[in-house]
């Protein structure tokens, strides 16, 4: 919810963190150019080129001058770990109080769960 | 560079102040959007920026000099206003063949795929051309013109939602590939936002706000939740506007909130939202000068 309000640069690098998290992106592999993800979203390029910014100063790519942008080796170590952190905040909290709100019972929830996990 | 300097501009039509002591500055190869409501100065700043007006007083430098009946400067300004300013009689391949004499870096299979694109016949007259078609034709002339400072004055007034997302994608693409200033004014904000840079708002011929585009977006939030809760926390926030459904309310608070508010928020069940460009540009000129303490912050 609070990413509806940020801007469309971080909504971009949000974008390109999931590809990298589930691995549509791998290490040392290019990412698109500014030019290309302005092209393709229809935005300003000082737009595009700050979700990279933001990517590199995270760690997340680094930059090859004259080249363009890759995926750091570790990244996608990098926010599993951070996800996993908040995992429990961003994800079942929510969840939680949907379940409550539609009055979904916990127990329902867990077998639910177990029932997927098999 | 072709950077754009604007310094207590004024033109008054009798009684009315069109510029009312205007000053910014605009810095070159950036896209520019310049939002305003009808009557606002838009169109005469544009005028005065091309020199095809002179200020009453202020000054205005294109490139560090001034534009008026200065011909190396305005060799290099190409203003595109909402009438096309060409001939009715003419057809669109004399028309076209004038901006090649009159433009140094004219790109004729530019211009000509640009015609195909809008579906735009060179044997047509201008005058048979429909509302649209007219407007794509400035588009055209424009853009092929590859003027250092190209402006587009509400340039694609009529053209249908296909051709204006042409005209969005071919302007950023030559934008990328040919670097140089636009400035594009336009009340179709929600549909131009994202290709600006950087963003001018004047209202009664007075500067309201001029900030990067993104900056200014994220300026604004849509505070939604019971009214109480919402009171309580937008106290001390500059309050735009207020909307309340039932026991709902959603304010509108001008100004970035730190992290421990958004949390505070989060914590207190209350829907943060976004406010687009178009709503803030919404709230920031209403007449009243209810916010007139915005405009002065903001200057």
């Amino acid at each position: 919810m609070f990413d509806d309000r940020s801007p469309i640069y971080h909504q971009i690098a949000e974008k390109i963190k999931k590809e990298i998290l589930v691995g549509d992106l791998g290490a040392d592999e290019q990412v698109m150019s500014t030019n290309q993800y302005a092209a393709f979203y229809r935005i300003n390029p000082a737009t595009a080129a700050k979700a990279f910014q933001e990517l590199v100063d995270e760690g997340l790519l680094y930059k090859r001058r004259g080249i363009g942008m890759f995926v750091s080796p570790d990244a996608q170590k990098r926010l599993r770990e951070q996800r996993r952190e908040r995992f429990f905040s961003d994800v079942v909290r929510p969840m939680v109080a949907e379940a409550r709100a539609v009055g979904v019972d916990l127990q329902e929830i867990i077998h639910h769960l177990n029932q997927q996990g098999r | 560079m072709t950077g754009i300097e604007v310094n207590d501009l004024r033109v008054h039509f009798g009684d009315i102040k069109a510029l009312d002591g205007l000053s910014f500055s605009l810095a070159a190869g950036k896209i520019h959007g310049l939002l305003g409501r009808n009557g606002s100065g838009k169109s005469t700043l544009l005028s005065v920026l091309a020199a095809f007006r002179r200020p009453h007083s202020g000054t205005v430098r294109i490139g560090g000099s001034e534009p008026f009946e200065n011909a190396d400067v305005v060799r290099d300004i190409c203003l595109i206003r909402e009438s096309g300013d060409i001939y009715g009689s003419e057809r669109l391949s004399c028309v076209l063949s004038l901006s090649r004499q009159l433009r140094a870096a004219w790109d004729d299979d530019y211009a000509a795929r640009l015609r195909d694109r809008f579906g735009l016949s060179p044997r047509k007259r201008v005058q048979t051309l429909s509302r649209g078609q007219k407007s794509a034709l400035g588009c055209v002339m424009g853009l092929a013109s590859r003027a250092p400072l190209t402006m587009f004055d509400e340039s694609y007034l009529g053209m249908d939602a296909p051709s204006r997302y042409a005209f969005y994608e071919e302007l950023l693409a030559d934008y990328v590939a040919h670097p140089r200033t636009f400035v594009i004014s336009t009340h179709l904000i929600e549909e131009v936002a994202s290709l600006f840079e950087e963003v001018v708002i004047i209202d009664h011929g007075r500067l309201v706000a001029h900030e990067e585009a993104e900056a200014l977006r994220s300026r604004g939030a849509a505070v939604t939740g019971p009214a109480e809760v919402v009171d309580t926390f937008v106290a001390g926030l500059t309050v735009l506007g207020e909307q309340t459904l039932g026991r709902i309310k959603n304010v509108t608070v001008y100004g970035s909130l730190s992290d421990d508010q958004v949390r505070a928020a989060a914590m207190a069940g209350l829907d943060l939202g976004p406010v687009s460009l178009q709503d803030l540009f919404v709230h920031l000129t209403l007449p009243g000068g209810a916010h007139s303490g915005i405009k002065e912050a903001l200057r």
